[in-house]
């Protein structure tokens, strides 16, 4: 082996592989999109309602979660236990979930056995039960998940800076409710929300896998026809969440203090937001290399993760991040947090970094692809943010089209570093609340 | 559906009438093994470096070293400087990362495929030629002392599971945290770290697997180019205190303020698949082990989620867990977590009666049949994932199985009588010291 030249090893900007994305309308107007795949004889069908957690009424936070464990707790002519049976027994998997802007599932079966997991999906979203012993022990899951989470500084550092960002916004209101919420919910509430949130007019698929389109066409309807064909009408408002610099110090007896911080960020409809996306990767996002991990994990050792994200919803749009310290070093880390904070916001970057990041962002992409349940999560996503159906041939341009100049003066008009909302959970020494 | 985490996690399942990954493999002339499973889904190749060496191979007060090494291998070489392996991977549009184990310790890239042979060449050189600078040392010494806190100080159940382990193994090494006791880590030195990696870092100690968009025709000019280039090295074997005979159950008890979930386990020894319990069950148990767990305790139509969670309200989740994967002895575990009101002392007596029904009345026919169905039916979603198979067969062989055992795991799996099932249970759970722990408030009963 010779010396290594530093720095040669480039990824080229050629194109890469392309995905073909294909939009299936069923005889009945349904619309799914479908990557084929003959990989494996396996089909992942993933959906999503729009609308989430933020239209749970006022007292009952948390409805939307509990229906998604229990949309899975039988159906139909099948109790519980049948229902969770039949599933293993044919080796379907079906999943449900909500954040605050979405409700989605997830079906995964082997080719041989979709007739089944249709049917299976059908009875679930159509027929759920609710039965009343279902949902009580349901219910005291999520209590005891709720009780175990509050043992854990970074959920409730999480779940206070909710509360600090939008005190009068349903996305400052907890996903999974509260303890008094949880118990408020009734079998009837469970029941309108099947029946006012889960509907056609709301509803976005994607597919991948062995499976034709005029095929898929028809499973559609037989899966989705039955849905009502509108959902009730919604009028959650634009969040302002609350940005002004300061602390708020929950006190915890732990070693560790977990930091959670955020400012204002972009939806993902801005136009600015694939800037903001390759200056949040310089700063504080994935890998080894962005300035937060090397400044005060690599440098100093003050934190094993450190991190920053853009979060951008349906109804506002932060940047993020997170850190863990040892309470006596909470101090020096929000310093050395915020000095890089105004650093990248008044020195922007230079243009060899900016073209590594480039580098990495466009290369690492067909990463996402490895499998796919990644690639039928990538086709909901590409959906609920209105991106079209070429999105993946436009991504890659996008980013390389970024020029310095952009990026630089979306630090300057981004990044605000004396803004940050800062939640410490734990017992930091020389911290405390801002009055 | 909620379900608790297993404490322990089955191998990836798969399928029975053919191979599961179908990897090709060979030796270099050094002693590293090779081992490609080509998926050409994307022109994409997770690349994998595993070394059989983990933190029950370290020396007795040095514990945490196999883990804090793991980290500074992303610092300097001879030839690269600090921080430089990162970068190009990060250029390159690389992710990367590395896991500390009890039996090994493994690095990888994902990049596309036109990277990997930078990838080998820079992962074959610091097998060889690491610098620790101890100035970085210090620094890392700190990053891992918070990933500590993080992980466990931080958070009650693991504090407990520390316990748990130093309990259950009262001389074999898996007695210690894979990421060292506080104490210890604190007392690391270079010279602890350069002697951990001198002596397991070396081509015969250590297995390329390469899952991707790869074909062994083409790998293999490429790993002689790079790993082959490595001289041979002395061998070396692992040399691990075994566990005696144990005699006396134990009970571990965590109380901390902090916790407003209890819970709930009771672990028994039990083999691996390559290791026998001596004075007890022997490795030949391990597939019935393993339709044991997923019969009895696996998911929620399992007999004791059905039976302590739906049937009785006694609890919020249940459940057993085993794995055959370890190198050294392994466990069978059964946990629950008590609905709110249900004191331990409840909660424990309806878990042994389960056990003791499961010994007296044994287990039916059809849930076996079920199971090893179900457990097979898997096999092309395990297939599916791009790293599912590198990481499986990693495992594997870093921890003294071969290639066959992975493949031809689906038809033992698939041989599994009742009598097996059910004279393994007696093997690992009748009559037998155990390890009880109990999760609880400051004033919980």
């Amino acid at each position: 082996m010779g010396l290594w030249p530093c720095g040669v090893i480039k990824a080229s900007h050629k194109p890469e592989h392309t995905v073909n994305v294909i939009k299936v309308i069923s005889p009945s107007g349904i619309e799914a999109w479908l990557v084929r795949d003959h990989l494996n004889p396996i089909i992942n069908m993933h959906f999503a309602f729009r609308g989430g957690s933020a239209l749970d009424p006022d007292g009952k936070e948390g409805l939307a979660y509990m229906v998604s464990g229990l949309l899975d707790e039988g159906a139909g002519d099948l109790d519980s236990q049948l229902f969770q049976r039949r599933l293993e027994d044919l080796s379907i998997v079906l999943r449900f979930d909500a954040n605050h802007d979405t409700f989605w599932g997830r079906l995964k079966t082997l080719s041989k056995n979709r007739d089944q997991a249709f049917t299976m999906l059908k009875a679930a979203i159509v027929k759920p039960r609710f039965d009343e012993k279902t949902v009580y022990r349901i219910r005291s899951q999520i209590l005891a998940g709720l009780r175990r989470s509050s043992e854990d500084p970074e959920t409730v550092a999480n779940l206070t800076l909710g509360k600090e960002l939008y005190p009068s916004h349903p996305y400052g209101r907890p996903v999974k409710g509260t303890a008094i919420s949880i118990k408020a919910i009734t079998r009837t509430d469970l029941r309108a929300f099947k029946r006012e949130r889960l509907a056609l007019d709301n509803l976005i698929i994607g597919v991948v896998g062995d499976i034709k389109p005029d095929e898929l066409g028809r499973r559609l309807d037989q899966v989705f026809q039955d849905l009502p064909a509108t959902s009730k009408a919604t009028n959650i408002k634009e969040a302002q969440p609350q940005i002004s610099g300061r602390i708020k110090v929950v006190r915890m007896a732990v070693p560790q203090s977990a930091i959670v911080f955020a400012q204002k960020g972009l939806r993902r409809i801005d136009p600015d937001f694939y800037k903001a996306y390759v200056l949040n990767h310089i700063l504080g996002g994935g890998g080894f290399t962005s300035r937060l991990y090397n400044e005060i994990r690599e440098k100093r050792g003050l934190a094993y993760s450190i991190g920053s994200y853009l979060n951008p919803r349906r109804y506002a749009g932060l940047l993020q991040g997170y850190g863990g310290t040892a309470n006596k070093r909470v101090s020096e880390t929000l310093e050395v947090l915020k000095k890089e904070w105004r650093l990248m916001a008044n020195n922007g970057v230079d243009a060899e970094t900016l073209d590594d990041a480039k580098t990495y962002l466009i290369g690492s992409y067909p990463l996402r692809f490895t499998s796919s349940g990644n690639i039928a999560a990538i086709l909901i996503s590409m959906q609920l943010e209105d991106l079209g159906i070429d999105f993946l041939e436009q991504r890659n341009s996008i980013i390389s089209s970024i020029s310095l100049e952009d990026l630089n003066t979306t630090a300057k008009k981004l990044l605000d570093p004396d803004n940050l909302v800062i939640v410490v959970v734990g017992t930091p020494k020389g911290v405390t609340s801002t009055p | 559906m909620f379900t608790a985490l297993a404490v322990l996690i089955s191998p990836i399942t798969v399928k029975a009438d053919h191979g599961v990954f179908n990897p090709k493999t060979f030796t270099l002339s050094n002693g590293m093994q090779v081992v490609v499973v080509s998926n050409h889904r994307v022109p994409v190749v997770s690349h994998m470096v595993w070394y059989k060496a983990g933190s029950a191979d370290e020396l007795p007060g040095k514990s945490g070293v196999a883990h804090l090494l793991e980290h500074l291998m992303f610092k300097g070489t001879q030839k690269l400087p600090s921080g430089e392996f990162s970068k190009t991977v990060a250029r390159i549009g690389g992710s990367e990362n590395a896991f500390t184990s009890l039996d090994y310790t493994g690095y990888y890239q994902n990049v596309a495929v036109e990277h990997l042979e930078a990838m080998m060449k820079m992962e074959a050189d610091r097998m060889k030629n690491l610098v620790l600078n101890p100035k970085e040392v210090e620094t890392e010494r700190l990053v891992v002392l918070e990933e500590r806190s993080q992980r466990t100080d931080n958070n009650p159940s693991a504090v407990l599971r520390e316990h748990v382990s130093s309990a259950l193994f009262l001389n074999h090494p898996y007695r210690r945290p894979i990421i060292g006791w506080k104490h210890e880590i604190q007392a690391l030195n270079v010279g602890d770290l350069q002697a951990f990696y001198d002596k397991w870092y070396n081509p015969e100690n250590a297995i390329l697997v390469v899952a991707g968009d790869i074909t062994l025709a083409l790998l293999k000019p490429m790993a002689e180019r790079t790993y082959g280039q490595i001289p041979a090295s002395v061998t070396v074997h692992r040399e691990r205190p075994s566990e005696p005979p144990q005699k006396a159950s134990r009970q571990v008890v965590l109380k901390d303020a902090r916790v407003r979930q209890a819970s709930w386990s009771k672990s028994f020894l039990a083999p691996s698949q390559v290791t026998s319990i001596l004075g007890g069950a022997g490795q030949e148990h391990s597939y019935a082990l393993e339709v044991l767990s997923a019969v009895i305790g696996g998911g929620t139509t399992s007999q004791i989620y059905r039976s302590l969670v739906i049937d009785q309200k006694l609890a919020v989740s249940a459940g057993t867990g085993y794995s055959s994967g370890p190198h050294g002895p392994s466990r069978f575990t059964f946990y629950a977590s008590p609905s709110l009101g249900v004191s331990m002392k409840t909660l424990e007596k309806a878990m042994e009666r389960e056990i003791a029904t499961l010994l007296k009345n044994g287990i039916a026919e059809e849930e076996i049949a079920r199971v090893k169905k179900s457990m097979f039916a898997q096999a092309v979603y395990a297939r599916d994932s791009l790293f599912a198979g590198a990481m499986t067969i990693g495992s594997a062989l870093a921890s003294g199985r071969n290639i066959s055992d992975v493949e031809a795991w689906p038809h033992l799996i698939a041989s599994v009588t009742v009598d097996q099932v059910n004279a393994a249970a007696h093997a690992v759970l009748k009559n037998r010291p155990s390890v009880t722990a109990l999760l609880q408030g400051e004033d919980e009963k």
